[in-house]
């Protein structure tokens, strides 16, 4: 419902592996988001831990700061292990 | 299909040359098979087209619980009865991915809803006629969901990321309203009176044709699936997922022992598909109109249930602002 406040779902799916965006609720409260995010979201034992949070709390980069924002590192080759080439003595490193 | 008529607003399709420099680069990313993404710069058409059709595709997964709904409590087992909640519960859960979807264009939940409680939003032609018998569980699962699975499998590739990614949920649990749907039927065929047996022929004569008006009416000459082509909002004419439908279906139909209600369904050989008898077509529109079996009784259902439940919402807000204040009290 619109009148209640948006939350963005994630979900850990299994130990050791990070939370993953699922997808979002309206609630009128977190904890209610929760249950729902549950319901929602691992109706078939899709997760083992659950994230709500207020989607107006995201700050997220525009598409136009596409640029901006990530062009510099396409420069940066040397960031890369790729970079340096070892002599096949070397073995692997 | 679950969204069977949908406006594009197009008369014809812009060439490349017509388009601006952002419409035109727009293009050249759906033609490369990159998801647009909430935050990209999209076409008002485009936006508007697809919050039209996930609407109507989430509308349909929300009435689409209502002809269940009724047999909820005359389910024949606990067993039946459990599967088949799971079922409604999952069809609200997809109303809900798609209703999120379609929030990420802009658009307002509650808006949408209440033009669809006005009447002037659509939902799949379906869900507007009745389920009569125990048998119509077991055809709506297998026939219905069948046609949404057709549909809905080729919408993975659509080219808006939340509304491929909400279609890629969606048909991973489909697959279970289907057979689930098959099994109520193969039961009652294999260990079934004669009257149960009577009961899923009559159940595939009335949902038959119907389930093939789902897939809505031909559209490879229209412009308005010629553009939702080029958005790949749409990948494959209606004819097209209808004939793909009817192939698969039929040999499971012979499996049951049951026959269609189509005298012109045949299998051809030259061409290797089943040819199949004229759809009428004045009943779909019809039923589109508002004047199927159903369609009142339907929108009544919903707004009672969004009337009747008002005060469970206000009671909620009233909860967590309570909890909000003696948490700043604390």
């Amino acid at each position: 419902m619109s009148e209640w406040r948006l939350y963005e779902v994630f979900v850990r799916s299994k130990h050791g592996l990070n939370h993953k965006h699922v997808g979002s609720v309206h609630a009128a409260d977190a904890e209610m988001a929760m249950e729902n995010a549950r319901d929602l979201y691992t109706r078939r034992n899709e997760g083992v831990s659950i994230w709500v949070v207020p989607s107006d709390t995201i700050t997220a980069s525009a598409s136009d700061e596409k640029e901006v924002l990530f062009d510099p590192s396409e420069d940066k080759v040397y960031r890369h292990a790729s970079f340096y080439k070892l002599p096949d003595e070397v073995g692997h490193m | 299909m679950y969204a069977q008529l949908v406006e594009t607003g197009a008369k014809r399709l812009k060439t490349k040359e017509e388009m601006s420099p952002e419409e035109r680069d727009f293009q050249e990313k759906v033609d490369a098979e990159t998801k647009i993404e909430p935050k990209n710069w999209m076409p008002e058409g485009y936006r508007k087209t697809l919050i039209r059709q996930i609407s109507q595709h989430a509308h349909s997964e929300v009435v689409g619980m209502l002809p269940e709904g009724n047999w909820v409590t005359r389910a024949p087992t606990l067993k039946r009865k459990l599967q088949l909640m799971a079922k409604i519960q999952d069809e609200a859960g997809h109303g809900l991915y798609l209703y999120s979807a379609m929030e990420t264009l802009g658009a307002d939940r509650d808006e949408e809803i209440e033009k669809l409680h006005q009447g002037k939003a659509k939902y799949s032609s379906i869900f507007n006629y009745p389920t009569l018998n125990w048998a119509d569980m077991g055809a709506v699962g297998w026939l219905v969901d069948g046609a949404a699975i057709v549909n809905q499998v080729v919408l993975q590739r659509t080219s808006y990321g939340p509304y491929s990614r909400a279609m890629i949920r969606i048909c991973k649990e489909e697959s279970f309203h289907q057979r689930q749907g098959y099994q109520i039927l193969l039961d009652m065929m294999r260990e079934g009176t004669e009257e149960q047996k009577a009961m899923v022929q009559d159940a595939i004569n009335r949902l038959w044709w119907p389930a093939l008006m789902m897939f809505g009416p031909h559209d490879d000459e229209s412009p308005n699936s010629q553009q939702s082509m080029a958005w790949k909002i749409k990948r494959k004419s209606n004819d097209e997922l209808r004939q793909m439908f009817i192939d698969q279906t039929v040999p499971q139909l012979e499996f049951l022992g049951c026959t269609a209600p189509d005298p012109d369904l045949k299998w051809n050989e030259e061409t290797g598909h089943y040819d199949f008898g004229e759809i009428n077509w004045q009943e779909f529109y019809d039923v589109l109109k508002g004047n199927g079996p159903c369609n009142r009784e339907r929108i009544k259902t919903r707004k009672n249930a969004i009337d009747e439940g008002a005060w469970v919402r206000e009671a909620a807000v009233a909860y967590a602002e309570k909890q909000k204040q003696r948490a700043q009290a604390a």
